[in-house]
Parts: structure tokens; C-alpha cells; sequence
């Protein structure tokens, strides 16, 4: 079976995984749920370490290098600022 | 056990870890944890992918990851929970500015060596660019609505449909040009720049009283661009985290659009959702009950329950933090005080219960519409703040243009205090009928000021 085969069969099953555990997350969470799965989506970081580890031309290390930092501002950004927002929900 | 294997099986629980994140954002007693273990998979997955690939430029990976953390946080530190649907763009945007970049270099990688891209791998490719230059524009667009740089009036011009009709199919035909054909550089930037182009197009004629929704539809197309250049990549971790943020926003988006009473078709070709100034109403005819600071006071202190229904212009005025006071005073006294909140009383979903915990509200006197509607009935006071739409009954009414829409049923409480600044309007442009029944007093003011005033009065009680 090919890799995109089995990447289509991962996503599927991820996406079913995903919709159970976020429609039971409630109201009162869903600007958390929001900035906590934008951070998520961060892991684009993960290609743009990729693409850039191997580049050997000045073009795709630069891309590579811009999608570095657009990700990891999405991830370090993300998750602090859910952090921040969660610390202030107290019970009382 | 070969290295690939433990790196698969570290991945393997990256995943588990980020799925168990979000379960853990089903309570708020155990969501910061949820949010760390989301954050601890993510560094699982970092870490994994440098040990495992060979990375030839050590300085400039170091410096752009130094750069975008020091962004990030600064901006995670400063901004104010008001901007947090600005913010939310934003990081959408760099989000799928990332899976563009990510595609565009694997693309430039592949086909500058000359090599032909497989037929799949290219369409990967284009789908990433094109889903995450669309993200990447549109989100900046909806930071400028949200922020008023850009217009809130949705923006329309002859033939928009059309022309963006045209260049959609204009990007298909460039997409499948590279991956069956010979595909050029100069081709895949053609393509890119179209697609951040389409992503300004589609955003525009949206109005600025819809931007959550367009943030949430963002939201979801930032993970489905990862996932594409995770298909790309043959990697499992991009396509599980792309997975699930693109679940996540796709159903925040249709929580926002039931809540809306519209269809996501409507929200993106209805140019609909302007925040300009509204049509003077004919209101000056039926009489309404008005009551001052002092009196509103004696009425909620002298209750025995309070259901206080909070909306934008609440945040607007900055007087979450009088309205607490409020509350904890009440509370004092014995009245039982809760809060009932519209999907969409803030600018983003959830917006509201952010706002109220950075007062210091409680989270489990924060009540969702279905939970706080059945309790009205049994409510002495019900105190509307900044709200109109979210309680107009006429969305019971089969010919109103709302109706369907669902309410805070609050005219079913047995007296409503609305504080507001006049009988204007809401964004739906309709009169309230809820301000005129024999229940409802009205209590003109500023929130600001009217809270300010409240506070006062009901310590005098």
C-alpha cells in the first residue's frame, strides 16, 4: 500500500478521533478549545524543520526558514496565550 | 530496536498526547492540563523530527525558531482579552503561512533538481500552497475587520462572484498544470500569488458582525494545510495535528452558524453582517418602562435569583469588572446570581466566558443557552447588558427575519432590566419586542457608567 494510501486511512481515522473529543468540549471552553487547536496547527514547524534540515538552494532555505518562524510563533504563541486564558478560569 | 522505530513509536505517543489534550479541554478543572499535554506532544514531535533528520543549516534553523518564540510569546503576554479574536487570526494566518512556505520548499526542492513531482505528491503540494495562502491572506484580512483597519462593511463590487469564480478555476488549472506537466518556479509563485490573492477576495465581502465564523473557517483550513503537506511529506504527525484542528474549526464553525441562524453558504456570499450605522427605527410610538440607576438596584437586590445575560456591548464598555462587583455584592445579600451566555456574545466563540473569568467569575456560574433557558422561568430578575438580538423574542415568530435564531428566552423571567444605550437596534436591524412588555425596564446608559452607577446604589440597598 502506498504512503499516501495509508496517510489517507491516518487522516480519516484522525479527523473521526478529532470530532469525538471536540464536540464534547462545552461552550465555556471554545476560545481556549480555538487558540489551544491553532497552536496545534503549528506543527507545520515540523515540515518547515524538515524542508529546511535538507535545502541546498538559497530559495528553499529562506522559505523553509520563514515557515520556521510563521510555526513557531503559531506554537509558542498558541499554547502561552490558552495557557493565560485558562489560568483566569477559577471556580468560586 | 532501530532508531526509526522508537522515533515512529515517541510519534505514536505525540499523537496520543495531542488527542488527549483536547479531551482534557472537556472541563475547565482539568484544561490547563489538557493544553500543556497538547504542548508537550508538540515538543515530543520537534524533538523526534530534529534528532531524526539531517538538518545542514544549524544557524538559521536555530534562529528562526529563537525568533518565532520570541514573537510569540510577546505577543501571548501582551495582548488584551478583548484582541483575542485578532490575535487567534493572526496566528492562523502565520499557522497557514507556515504549510505554504513548508509546500513551497518541497516543491522548489523536487523540481529544481530537475526530478518530476509524482502525480500525488504534486497535488499534495498544490492543495498545501493552496489551502495555506489562502489562510494566510484571509486571516490578515479578518485581523483588519476585527481591528477596524479594514472596513467592517462587507466590500462588494460588480461581477466579485465571477472574478473570484475565475481566479479559483484560473488556480486549478495552474495547480494541475504542475503536477502533470513540467512545472516551472515562476509557475508555482503564479499560483501562490493567486491564492493569496483568492484568499483577500473571499474575506472582503464578508462584514465584520460574521468574522467569527470566518475565524473559525480559518481556523479549520490552517490544520487541513498542514495535513496536505504532511500527505506531501509522507509524515503521520502533521497529518494526525492537521486532522484534528481541521475537525476542531470545522465544528466550531457550524456551532457559530446555528447560533447565527444562517447557513455558511449565506455567511460567505450573503455580504451580509454590516457594522455600520443602523436605519433609525420607528420606536417613538409604544411606550417603554424606564427605570434609574437606584430603582434598578432596590429590584435586583431584593430578588431572590438573578440571571445576568451579558453581550458585546458589555465588552465594549470594559465593565465586566463593575458588573462583578455587582454580582458579588448581590451574591452577599443571598441572591443567587448566574450567568447566561449566547454562542455569539462576544466576537469569537467562547469569547464571553474569557472575558468574565478575567473578572474573576466564577466558570461554573457561566451557563450556555441550553442550560440557563430552561431557568428563566423561574427567575425574579433577568439583567441584560450590551445584548439585543441574542434575546429577541420575534426569533419565535415564523415570519421574523431571525426567526429560527436561537434566544435567551429571557421575557419568560418574571421582570428583565435591559441596560442599554437607546432602543437601537442589533445587528439583525429589527425592533425588540422584548423592550416593550409589561415585564421589561429599561435602564438607559452607558455600560461603563450604568455599572458604575449600579455598584453605588445597590451598596446603599
Amino acid at each position: 500500500m502506498s504512503e499516501m494510501l495509508i496517510g489517507l486511512y491516518v487522516f480519516v481515522l484522525a479527523t473521526l478521533a478529532g470530532k469525538e473529543v471536540i464536540s464534547k468540549v462545552p461552550p465555556t471552553l471554545h476560545t481556549p478549545l480555538m487558540s489551544g487547536a491553532n497552536a496545534i496547527s503549528g506543527i507545520a514547524v515540523i515540515g518547515a524543520l524538515i524542508v529546511t534540515g535538507v535545502a541546498e538552494t538559497p530559495v528553499v532555505r529562506w522559505l523553509g526558514a520563514a515557515g520556521i518562524v510563521m510555526a513557531t510563533i503559531n506554537v509558542v504563541g498558541g499554547f502561552m496565550v490558552t495557557d493565560r486564558m485558562l489560568r483566569m478560569f477559577k471556580k468560586g | 530496536m532501530d532508531t526509526t522505530v522508537i522515533a515512529h513509536l515517541a510519534l505514536l505517543a505525540s499523537a496520543f498526547l495531542f488527542v488527549s489534550g483536547i479531551k482534557q479541554l472537556s472541563s475547565p478543572a482539568t484544561a490547563r492540563s489538557g493544553n500543556a499535554r497538547a504542548a508537550l506532544a508538540m515538543l515530543v514531535a520537534v524533538v523526534v523530527t530534529v534528532l531524526q533528520n539531517e538538518i545542514l543549516s544549524w544557524p538559521i534553523v536555530a534562529a528562526s525558531v529563537v525568533a518565532g518564540a520570541l514573537a510569540g510569546s510577546f505577543l501571548a503576554r501582551t495582548i488584551k482579552m478583548t484582541a483575542m479574536p485578532q490575535l487567534v487570526a493572526v496566528f492562523n494566518g502565520f499557522g497557514g503561512g507556515a504549510s505554504a512556505a513548508v509546500a513551497g520548499a518541497e516543491f522548489l526542492r523536487v523540481a529544481g533538481g530537475g526530478a518530476t513531482l509524482p502525480a500525488a505528491e504534486g497535488a499534495t503540494i498544490v492543495l498545501g500552497t493552496l489551502i495555506g495562502a489562502v489562510t494566510l491572506s484571509g486571516s490578515f484580512i479578518a485581523y483588519g475587520k476585527l481591528q477596524g483597519i479594514v472596513t467592517g462593511n462587507p466590500v462588494v463590487f460588480p461581477l466579485q462572484k465571477t472574478a473570484n469564480a475565475i481566479l479559483f478555476l484560473g488556480i486549478l488549472v495552474a495547480g494541475a498544470a504542475l503536477t502533470v506537466g513540467d512545472p516551472t518556479p515562476e509557475m508555482y509563485f503564479a499560483l501562490a500569488g493567486a491564492a493569496l490573492v483568492l484568499g483577500v477576495l473571499l474575506v472582503i465581502p464578508i462584514g465584520g458582525a460574521d468574522m467569527p465564523v470566518v475565524v473559525s473557517l480559518l481556523n479549520s483550513y490552517s490544520g487541513l494545510a498542514a495535513a496536505a503537506t504532511g500527505f506531501a511529506l509522507g509524515n503521520m504527525i502533521l497529518i494526525i495535528a492537521g486532522a484534528l484542528v481541521g475537525a476542531s474549526g470545522l465544528i466550531l464553525t457550524q456551532i457559530m452558524c446555528k447560533a447565527m441562524n444562517r447557513s455558511l453558504a449565506n455567511v460567505a456570499f450573503g455580504a451580509f453582517g454590516a457594522e455600520g450605522p443602523k436605519a433609525k427605527l420607528k420606536t417613538g410610538e409604544r411606550p417603554v418602562r424606564d427605570v434609574d440607576a437606584e430603582q434598578a438596584a432596590m429590584i435586583l437586590a431584593y430578588a431572590s435569583s438573578v440571571a445576568v445575560v451579558p453581550g458585546y456591548g458589555l465588552a465594549v464598555a470594559q465593565a465586566q469588572h463593575e458588573l462583578k462587583k455587582v454580582c458579588d455584592m448581590l451574591q452577599e445579600r443571598g441572591v443567587t446570581v448566574r450567568f447566561g451566555i449566547h454562542p455569539v456574545a462576544g466576537r469569537m466563540p467562547g469569547h464571553m466566558n474569557v472575558l468574565l473569568a478575567e473578572a474573576d467569575v466564577s466558570y461554573d456560574q457561566l451557563l450556555d443557552l441550553d442550560e440557563i433557558n430552561p431557568e428563566f422561568g423561574s427567575t425574579d430578575v433577568v439583567l441584560v447588558v450590551g445584548a439585543n438580538d441574542v434575546v429577541n423574542p420575534a426569533a419565535r415568530d415564523p415570519d421574523s427575519v431571525i426567526a429560527g435564531m436561537p434566544i435567551l428566552d429571557v421575557d419568560r423571567a418574571r421582570s428583565v432590566i435591559v441596560m442599554k444605550r437607546s432602543l437601537s437596534a442589533g445587528f439583525a436591524g429589527i425592533d425588540n419586542d422584548l423592550f416593550y412588555m409589561d415585564n421589561t425596564m429599561m435602564f438607559f446608559g452607558d455600560a461603563k457608567q450604568a455599572m458604575s452607577d449600579l455598584v453605588r446604589e445597590v451598596r446603599e440597598a
